[in-house]
C-alpha cells in the first residue's frame, strides 16, 4: 500500500520535473519546483511509514519549511529584478 | 476488525490522493498557459496532500506522530496559498499576460 | 503584547513537538532559544496580528467545514476538466470587492480564494481583489459572494 503510494508520488515528481525542464517561462519552472518540493514532503512522510521509522516526519516538517522559504526567496529575486528594470527604463 | 476497517479507509484515502496527484501532474502538461497550470498545482497542494496525510494519520493512532502529521498538514494549508499568490503576483508584475479563453458549456 | 504572548506559546509548542526529550538541561536550552527568537522578532518589528496564524473566535469551525466542502467540490470540477478530452476551460480574470473591514479579514478572504482549486487571487489592492479563474462558472460562484459574506460574518 505504502509502496504503491510512493511510486505514484514519484511519478508525479517526475512529471513536474519534466515541466521544470521544459517550462517556457521562468515562472513555470518555479511553480514546478514548488510542486516538486510539496510532493517530496509527502514522499518522505510515506517513506517513514514504509520503512517503519516515523522519525522521518521531522525531516518532512523541516523540508516543508525550507521549500516554502526557497520559493519565496526566488520570487523575491525576480521582484527585485523587475524593480531594477523599471528604474533603468525610467532613467533612460 | 476495527484495524481492518481503518486499513481500508487508509487505502481509499491514499488511492484518492494518488489519483488527484497524478491528475495535477497531467494537468500541468495539458493546460495551455502559466496561470491555468497554477490551478493544477493547486489541486495537488490542497486535496492530494490532505488525503495522503489524513490516511497516514489514521494508521498512526493517538501518538506524537499524529500531532506531527497534523502540523505538517497545517503548515502546508497555510503556506501553499501564500506561495501561489506570491507566484501569480510576481508573474503579473513581470508582464506575463493571462490567456483568456473561450466559453465553457456547463 | 497580546501577539508577543501568542508567538511565545506557538514557538514553545513547536519546540516541544520537535524535541521529544524532556530533561531539565534540554528544556532550558529550548526556553533560551524561544526567548531569543521572540527577542529577535520584536527587534525586527514583525510581531503583529500576522504572527497569530490561526484565528480563533466566531464560528470558525463552521467556516472550515464549509470551506472543506467547497474545496472538495472544486477539486472534483477541476479534475473532471483536466481529464476531459476537449479540455473544457475558459480562463477568466474578474475583479472582486471585499467587504471585510480589517486587512486581516481581506487576507483570510484572499487566502480562501487561492486555496480553492480553480481560482487564484493574483492581486490585492486595499479592498479590491483581482482573481484569475480557470472557468467562467467558478468565477460566477465567487461573484455570487457567498464566501465574502461568510468571512464578513466571522469577524465581529
Amino acid at each position: 500500500m505504502y509502496a504503491a503510494t510512493s511510486l505514484a508520488i514519484l511519478v508525479v515528481m517526475g512529471l513536474s520535473l519534466v515541466r521544470a525542464v521544459l517550462g517556457p517561462t521562468a515562472f513555470d519552472r518555479v511553480m514546478a519546483v514548488n510542486m516538486f518540493g510539496t510532493k517530496t514532503v509527502l514522499l518522505i512522510a510515506v517513506m517513514g511509514f514504509l520503512t517503519g521509522r516515523p522519525d522521518f516526519l521531522d525531516i518532512a516538517m523541516v523540508y516543508a519549511l525550507v521549500n516554502f522559504l526557497s520559493t519565496i526567496a526566488v520570487l523575491r529575486f525576480f521582484e527585485r529584478r523587475c524593480q531594477d528594470n523599471d528604474q533603468r527604463t525610467e532613467e533612460q | 476488525m476495527i484495524i481492518d476497517a481503518l486499513d481500508i479507509v487508509t487505502a481509499i484515502c491514499l488511492a484518492l490522493g494518488c489519483f488527484l496527484g497524478i491528475s495535477g501532474g497531467v494537468g500541468i502538461y495539458r493546460l495551455p498557459d502559466f496561470y491555468t497550470r497554477m490551478h493544477a498545482t493547486s489541486v495537488t497542494d490542497s486535496a492530494c496532500a490532505f488525503l495522503i496525510l489524513f490516511g497516514l494519520m489514521l494508521q498512526s493512532g493517538f501518538s506524537l506522530v499524529t500531532v506531527k502529521l497534523g502540523f505538517i498538514l497545517l503548515f502546508m494549508v497555510l503556506s501553499s496559498p501564500t506561495a501561489a499568490h506570491a507566484l501569480a503576483k510576481t508573474a503579473v508584475q513581470f508582464g506575463i499576460e493571462p490567456l483568456l479563453g473561450r466559453e465553457d458549456k456547463r | 503584547m497580546k501577539y508577543t504572548f501568542y508567538l511565545t506559546i506557538i514557538l514553545a509548542a513547536f519546540w516541544l513537538l520537535l524535541s521529544g526529550h524532556y530533561t531539565p538541561f534540554i528544556l532550558a536550552c529550548g526556553a533560551v532559544s524561544v526567548a531569543l527568537t521572540v527577542f529577535l522578532s520584536l527587534r525586527m518589528r514583525v510581531v503583529d496580528e500576522e504572527s497569530q496564524p490561526v484565528y480563533l473566535g466566531g464560528n470558525v469551525i463552521g467556516y472550515w467545514l464549509w470551506l472543506i466542502k467547497e474545496i472538495t467540490l472544486a477539486n472534483i470540477d477541476v479534475c473532471k476538466r483536466i481529464w476531459s478530452p476537449r479540455l473544457d476551460i475558459s480562463p477568466t480574470v474578474v475583479c472582486l470587492k471585499a467587504s471585510q473591514k480589517t486587512p486581516f479579514g481581506v487576507m483570510v478572504y484572499a487566502n480562501s480564494i487561492t486555496i480553492t482549486p480553480g481560482t487564484i487571487c493574483i492581486d490585492v489592492d486595499g479592498n479590491n481583489l483581482e482573481v484569475h479563474a480557470l472557468t467562467w462558472s467558478a468565477a460566477e460562484d465567487l461573484l455570487g459572494g457567498e464566501m465574502d459574506k461568510r468571512i464578513s460574518a466571522l469577524e465581529i
